[in-house]
């Protein structure tokens, strides 16, 4: 069968026509099979959706436990409509998995988002041998290329001491990054308490729970008149709050930001960031380009990102590939 | 070459004044000897090499990787140093000393320069990468003046800023000796430089309510002329013409510095003089921002200098003197030199404030923007002292102001930013903007100012482009208008009305700018 017979983009979301199902579906359907918690990828209001255990709970999490009609926790191969389904590990989050559908013998991949690097807040990448991969472009130019995440730890670190007196905001993604560098910093062997945004709470109690140690952690609330008390400080909150009156109430607050497109310094300098920490939970080109050779699949799908120069870069490798132009994922919320 | 590109990567993104110094001292406690001072010096631009160009640093990317990529590439990324930095293969990781660099660049020739390069950024990670083709560029521009650069060095060896700009023109990189004298292991280093800059003594805005205590006898009147202050200098043959910041300005004035024949340092105006009558201040640019000067520019706008002060006779100090005799030698020193290039500032007389008040409001040229006060036992000191000297400005709907956004025009100016927003500074050392204008200027000017907008972007929004203004960095509008009122729709509270840029302040830095405190002022 023809891969696109398979599965092919419909304005839902990628469609699988034989099983009857869509994949991360950015509109309500009836079955959606779902890679991983980032909300542009998992969206409530499905009748029905497949999971990894830890993506339920996640969005349980996020939108409540009546988020779907029906859930089911993805394990081993599953039928679907006379669709085999398994999921593998992606990388990316914590419960990000890869998702592998097969039909009279054509075996795709959609990897969703992924990472290679090595990550102790989620379970690594596995390759999974396919006809054709979809990949994801997020960071999909020659230029990006994520330093060693402890190195960029260490830029915080050496703040902090130069700067003992300004409160340290770190911005991060409340899915993943936040806890990805809280375990990052207490592998860089700091102890002291740091302090979290409210929007962060409950994820980080759930990496806990799920057995990642963070260490200690305490809610970012500024007692009336001691707003030294955070001098010195290292504080985690969503970047949206940094613009807002919230970053205020910290002592002369020295803003960072954890994201792979702190590469770029127009980009650092465009949302007024002082200290960028490249650290990124998508595959770097690097990563991209290698996994493609690794997994040599016949064919390549492209989505959301820079599509344009991994197409090219197959193209000059001689290997088919195509953008799907999915619309609905989010570029930014990295 | 690590602890300069992380000190180059925090430098641009650190937008406060002091937390630029901070890390500036932190560098000098931590690099040694010589590494700190290439930095300092390559941060200030005082190091230039010439055999690396980007011509020849695209050519090693085109054999490397391909073309469409490297499009894609620096149309995301937008400036070539960091796109190469970024594409380049391998994460070498090695650590060279800067001294080491520095040399490896000042010697290479032009045709062993593309082999050169590929070595050294074979060794080096991005980072590493990105500062040595900025280095070897030109092109470093991370929004840290030479006078900023010194306050980090005064503050370092906790010395007062004045001292690093006295010494600072005898000066050479690496800086050995003065980060010896900082670090307190060394005498201060000897003045060694024939003709160097002697840090200016500026007037502070007269607040007219202070009239009252201040006694005429005490104080003598000079009309303040609309030109640029600059000090002439000549010792053993060394002839230098410095703007008030220390910048040396004398190649575009051959016609004054030919007349300075003299031993000594004065302080005083420059300005075009034709046949003893002063030209405008446009005038006067037509001699400003230029390297060199064409004798047809020279014989148009010929330069004068009118003196105000004398600070240096022959081998004699003479800032230690009270004004009233430096003021005597003075008009002794200038009377041996050519009346053609030199004079000397007119004493006005006065008995009372008020007999002053109204030969301000009617001065004898029109060139004139108000008058200068001056005690008599004033002893020349650098920077802005409080009470010696004041400027008691003509206008009193006159500001100078700094450009922080620029709008594109319409119609046939719609290709040029033309529409311009300005700011002065609040007690916190922000901007804040106080006004629009979009008239005033000569389409020359618009067409200086819209390279300098295009020059200096910090961001988009639209039309509108936000434009660098540090204290340091920026441009200077003088700014007139008609009247101020109170206003609680702008985020400054007060509103000006009919604003219209008067002039180009290039000569002025924007931390000289006006404060909002000027403005409530002339709410009253
Ligand atoms: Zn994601
Ligand atoms: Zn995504």
């Amino acid at each position: 069968m023809k891969a696109d017979e398979l599965l092919h983009p419909r304005p839902e979301g990628l469609y699988c026509p034989v099983g009857d199902f869509f994949i991360d579906p950015v509109r309500p359907v009836e079955r959606a099979l779902i890679t991983h918690g980032h909300a542009d990828h998992a969206r409530a209001g499905h009748g029905h959706v497949m999971a990894t255990q830890q993506t339920l709970d996640i969005m349980g999490l996020r939108y409540g436990a009546d988020f779907a009609g029906a859930v089911q926790a993805a394990e081993g191969q599953v039928n679907v409509g006379g669709v085999v389904v398994s999921f593998h590990p992606a990388g990316h989050v914590l419960g990000s998995a890869q998702i592998r559908v097969e039909h009279k013998g054509m075996r795709i991949v959609a990897a969703g988002d992924y990472k290679r690097g090595v990550d102790p807040t989620a379970a690594t990448f596995e390759p999974v041998p396919c006809d054709v991969f979809i990949t994801e472009a997020t960071f999909g130019l020659p230029v990006f290329r994520h330093p060693d995440p402890l190195e960029e730890i260490g830029k915080l670190l050496t703040s902090r001491a130069q700067f003992p007196e300004r409160a340290h905001l770190v911005g991060v993604y409340a899915l993943g990054k936040a806890q990805r560098v809280l375990r990052l910093i207490r592998d860089a062997g700091y102890g002291d308490v740091i302090y979290l945004h409210g929007a962060l709470a409950k994820l980080c109690d759930y990496y806990v729970h799920e057995g990642i140690e963070l260490g200690p952690l305490a809610p970012a609330t500024v007692d009336k008149g001691l707003k030294d008390q955070f001098a010195g400080r290292i504080i985690l909150g969503p970047p949206s709050a940094f613009a807002a009156k919230w970053a205020q109430r910290f002592p002369d607050p020295l803003i960072a930001f954890a994201s792979g497109w702190m590469q770029i310094r127009a980009r650092t300098r465009q949302r007024g960031v002082e200290l960028p920490l490249v650290i990124s939970d998508h595959a770097d080109w690097r990563e991209l380009t290698d996994t493609l050779e690794e997994l040599n699949p016949d064919e390549v799908w492209v989505t959301h990102g820079r599509e344009e120069a991994l197409v090219r870069w197959c193209e000059l490798q001689g290997m088919a590939a195509r953008p799907l132009h999915l619309v609905g994922y989010e570029d930014e919320a990295e | 070459m690590k602890a300069f590109s992380s000190l180059l990567d925090r430098l641009v993104l650190t937008p406060a004044r002091n937390g630029k110094i901070r890390l500036l001292k932190d560098y000098f406690r931590d690099v040694p000897d010589p590494d700190r001072g290439y930095g300092l010096a390559a941060i200030t631009r005082d190091l230039e090499f010439r055999m690396v160009k980007p011509a020849m640093l695209r050519g090693l990317m085109a054999e490397r990787i391909d073309e469409e990529l490297f499009r894609l590439s620096y149309d995301y990324v937008g400036d070539m140093a960091e796109t190469i930095s970024l594409l380049w293969e391998g994460d070498g990781g090695e650590d060279i000393r800067l001294c080491d660099i520095v040399d490896i660049l000042q010697k290479v020739s032009r045709i062993d320069a593309p082999a050169v390069m590929v070595d050294l950024l074979n060794r080096f990670g991005a980072s590493e990468r990105y500062a040595l083709l900025k280095l070897a560029t030109g092109g470093l521009r991370i929004g840290v003046s030479a006078r900023l650069a010194k306050q980090a060095l005064a503050g370092f060896g906790s010395v007062e800023v004045t001292e690093i700009e006295e010494l600072w023109h005898g000066l050479e990189a690496p800086y050995e000796t003065l980060f010896a004298w900082l670090e307190g292991r060394a005498d201060k280093p000897e003045q060694a430089a024939l003709s160097p800059f002697r840090p200016v003594m500026l007037a502070s805005p007269l607040d007219e309510a202070s009239l009252e205590e201040m006694q005429p006898v005490d104080f003598a009147a000079e009309w303040k002329w609309d030109g640029i202050r600059v000090q002439t200098t000549s010792e053993g043959g060394e002839r230098r013409i410095y703007s008030r910041t220390g910048d040396d300005i004398s190649r575009a004035f051959p016609d004054v510095v030919a007349h300075m024949g003299f031993e000594g340092s004065l302080d005083g105006e420059l300005l075009v003089v034709r046949e003893g009558v002063v030209g405008s201040f446009s005038d006067l640019q037509q001699r400003l921002n230029r390297k060199t000067v064409s004798k047809k520019k020279m014989e148009e706008f010929p330069a004068f200098i009118r003196a105000y002060d004398l600070l240096q006779d022959g081998d004699e100090n003479l800032r230690p003197l009270p004004f009233a005799e430096r003021r005597g030698r003075l008009e002794t020193f200038v009377g041996s030199l050519s009346d053609a290039r030199f004079d000397v500032s007119e004493l006005i007389k006065f008995n009372d404030w008020s007999a002053l008040a109204e030969m301000r409001a009617s001065p004898p040229e029109a060139v004139i923007e108000g008058l200068m006060l001056k005690r008599w036992d004033s002893v020349y000191v650098p920077g802005r002292p409080k009470g010696p000297w004041f400027k008691w400005k003509k206008d009193p709907y006159i500001i100078d102001a700094v450009l922080m956004y620029a709008q594109r025009g319409h119609g046939k100016r719609s290709s040029f930013y033309s529409d311009y927003t300005f700011g002065v500074w609040t007690p916190e050392g922000a901007l804040v903007p106080v006004g629009k204008a979009y008239f005033g200027f000569t389409d020359q000017e618009l067409k200086e100012i819209d390279k300098f907008v295009r020059d200096n972007t910090v961001e988009r929004f639209g039309p509108v482009r936000s434009v660098r203004a540090e204290a340091d960095f920026g441009l200077v509008f003088e700014v007139a208008f008609e009247g101020l009122n109170r206003s609680s729709r702008h985020k400054s509270g007060v509103a000006m009305r009919f604003p219209r840029i008067s002039r180009l302040r290039w000569d002025k830095p924007p931390g000289e700018a006006d404060r909002i405190e000027a403005l409530e002022a002339m709410l009253g």
